[in-house]
């Protein structure tokens, strides 16, 4: 689950992370109402959007008067704002930030996830801020400096140090540094998240520094004891088929393409998405109906697939386990019948029951595409698709 | 031979009573699988299945003497049950409960280090060795005793490996779902580790995803460690980046763990790549015939 900067930016607070003040508002009223209870001479107004590469797409302003805070408030809230990161369609800005103009001196960059390959947190610091960190590792890696953090020690004050001569911060920043690396940590455990991203972290001319964006993604396995930060969930910045999929508890991930597929395990559901490419077509989804595929379940995911109207096909991969193949295949009977589909289905079965599921779907009398194998299955569903 | 698991290998279901592993482990009983015991804070004392369930791990391995854990424990506890399974002296821990927080993971990686045992998972369907021990969720009546090990981070992935080498008749010594977490047990340098000095397995089918860099590993160890023919397929071609696959740890993210990466290191270190997994039985098929 992704935050919003000002929530991100609001735990840093409660923290004592230093962040520049700000105030979040859904109007361009509320913004300028806003910007006079912040005071000062200069402003930034920012749509929050769950998306990187706003300021390259307009979606970060400055702002000398309240007239320009009115105007870029305006610009952007109601509208989709479409950054590199957003997809094509753009994320609706619903709130912007309002904050206090911040004096920049250097920008630096600085992050925390899970190292996969040490099964550690680790810290991320460069002193390439406010650029893409992955273009940074790629072309100039020794300006990148990473310590991972042993969890029943905790991170040390050597790796603080390793980080912050890397950035090359003066003394009293890196006592600054030190102190928030140490809340950040804490942060990061307190509130389960996976991803922490400050960039830019920032000194400022008078040598202070400041979290001057914040980025927070929570791991969502962990939310059942996060009360607090599952209720920051914004659900109007999910694509509405992968929420309506979640819902049912189904993991759907939607894709360009004209083959929906709907398969068993997460594996083989992508495994059956890179058949259909190899057999020269385009999956439209991914979407993975779970181990304990049941007949309702089938016709949910059978409503969700043909919620996008570019699907010209679908495939339904089930490897029968636990869950018999006749079961499955009366799931999809009842389905295909309930939801009234319109386009080719293609069904592969195979496992527990096999046989019975197959003669199920032959005597039905629907129109359904029996296939032998996974290849078979693919080649079909590419044919039918047209 | 096998490796891990074998027809003398006892073990004690964590969480036998809830739904998951009440059905899980009757399935196990049925396959031929010695579970010895079950563990359920505050049921020690009554019976469930047919074996004795206890109240702690340490109470259940002193009154049997098992050496493995299965454990089905909801998300929120599961990363208490594995520690508490390694503090009682399991050999192996297989830990099948999807879901559980990253961060409760890190821990347990580096509590674990504490203990001689091997964990396998979590998110994983667990273990079989056919015609002798089954711990996990695996469908038995697929599998059959023969000549290949599977290791893989997919649950049906792995199940269509062993299909078509059930059916093309070369069947598998020991089959090893590791998981699909980001932060997990045993990996695949482990497990090919053990295939290659297991005198049984012939041959060794790795079904990898996107997501991290453990197949780029498990590249260079097969490289320089493994004699044996290895087959491998990667799912994922068509995933688009920083999305998650189903699996938490499926995730393309900052340009690392593409499935295009994965096969390029498999295919450098002389590992036979399919790009279909359809192929995987044949392929290894093809290769023992040579």
């Amino acid at each position: 689950m992704n935050l919003h900067e000002y929530q991100s930016k609001r735990l840093f607070a409660e923290y004592g992370i230093p962040v520049p003040r700000g105030i979040p508002a859904g109007s361009p009223n509320e913004a300028v109402k806003a910007a006079q209870e912040l005071g000062g001479a200069l402003w930034v107004v920012k749509a929050q959007v769950h998306a990187g590469g706003r300021g390259k797409a307009g979606g970060v302003k400055l702002a000398k008067s309240m007239d320009e805070v009115r105007e870029h408030a305006r610009g952007m809230l109601g509208k989709r704002l479409v950054t590199h990161q957003s997809g094509p369609d753009g994320l609706p800005v619903n709130v912007v930030y309002v904050e206090q103009g911040s004096d920049i001196d250097r920008e630096l960059y600085l992050s925390m996830l899970v190292d996969r390959e040490v099964n550690r947190v680790s810290f991320i610091a460069s002193a390439a801020g406010g650029m893409d960190i992955e273009k940074v590792a790629e072309e100039t890696p020794e300006k990148i400096f990473s310590v991972a953090v042993a969890p029943d020690a905790g991170l040390q004050d050597y790796q603080a140090r390793q980080l912050a001569f890397g950035l090359g911060l003066d003394k009293k920043q890196m006592r600054q540094f030190g102190d928030l690396v140490q809340r950040l940590y804490r942060l990061y455990l307190d509130s389960d998240a996976s991803l922490i991203e400050v960039n830019p972290l920032i000194t400022t001319k008078s040598g202070d520094i400041v979290a001057l964006d914040g980025k927070i993604n929570i791991d969502g396995s962990a939310l059942f004891r996060q009360p607090q930060i599952g209720a920051m969930r914004d659900s109007s910045q999910e694509d509405d088929a992968e929420r309506e999929a979640a819902e049912h508890d189904l993991n759907y991930v939607s894709l360009d393409g004209n083959i929906a597929c709907m398969v068993n395990g997460a594996g083989l559901a992508m495994a059956t998405m890179d058949l259909i490419k190899l057999h020269g077509g385009d999956p439209a989804n991914f979407l993975d109906v779970g181990g304990g595929a049941t007949a309702e379940r089938v016709a949910e995911a059978f409503k969700l697939v043909l919620s996008n109207d570019k699907v010209a096909a679908i495939l339904v991969n089930i490897f029968g386990g636990i869950v018999r193949c006749d079961l499955i295949a009366e799931g999809i009977i009842t389905a295909v019948k309930e939801v009234g589909v319109s386009v080719p289905v293609v069904v592969r079965l195979e496992g527990t029951n096999v046989e019975k599921g197959r003669a199920l779907l032959a005597d039905s009398g629907l129109d359904i595409i029996a296939a032998d194998d996974l290849t078979d299955a693919a080649k079909k569903s590419v044919a039918a698709a047209g | 031979m096998s490796i891990l698991v074998n027809k003398n290998s006892k073990i004690i279901c964590q969480g036998i009573t809830g739904n998951q592993g009440s059905f899980h482990t009757e399935q196990c009983i049925e396959y031929g699988t010695r579970v010895v015991a079950g563990v359920t804070p505050g049921r020690g004392g009554s019976e469930h299945l047919g074996v004795p369930v206890y109240d702690t791990m340490r109470n259940a391995v002193a009154a049997t003497g098992a050496d493995v854990s299965m454990i089905y424990v909801p998300p929120p506890f599961a990363a208490d049950a594995i520690l508490e399974a390694a503090d009682a002296g399991v050999a192996l821990i297989v830990c099948i409960t999807e879901g559980i927080p990253v961060n409760d993971m890190v821990k347990v990686k580096s509590a674990l280090r504490d203990f001689d045992c091997r964990l396998i998972g979590p998110n994983c369907p667990g273990i079989i060795t056919p015609d002798e021990c089954k711990i996990g969720i695996m469908p038995g009546f697929i599998h059959k005793k023969g000549r290949i090990g599977v290791v893989s981070r997919s649950g049906t992935l792995t199940y269509e490996a062993v299909y078509q080498t059930t059916t093309n008749g070369l069947g598998q010594t020991t089959c090893i779902g590791i998981g699909g977490d980001p932060v997990r047990g045993m990996n695949f340098i482990d497990c090919l580790e053990l295939f290659e000095a297991d005198p049984a397995t012939d041959g060794i089918i790795m079904v990898g995803e996107i997501g991290g860099t453990d197949e780029e590993a498990a590249a260079e160890f097969i490289q320089s460690n493994v004699s044996k023919p290895v087959v491998a397929y990667i799912a994922g071609v068509t995933a688009p980046p920083g999305k998650r696959m189903g699996h938490a740890g499926a995730i393309i993210a900052g340009g690392k763990g593409t499935a295009e990466d994965k096969f390029k290191a498999l295919d450098a270190a002389g590992v036979a790549t399919v790009r279909s997994p359809a192929e995987l039985g044949n392929k290894m098929q093809e290769i023992l015939a040579t």
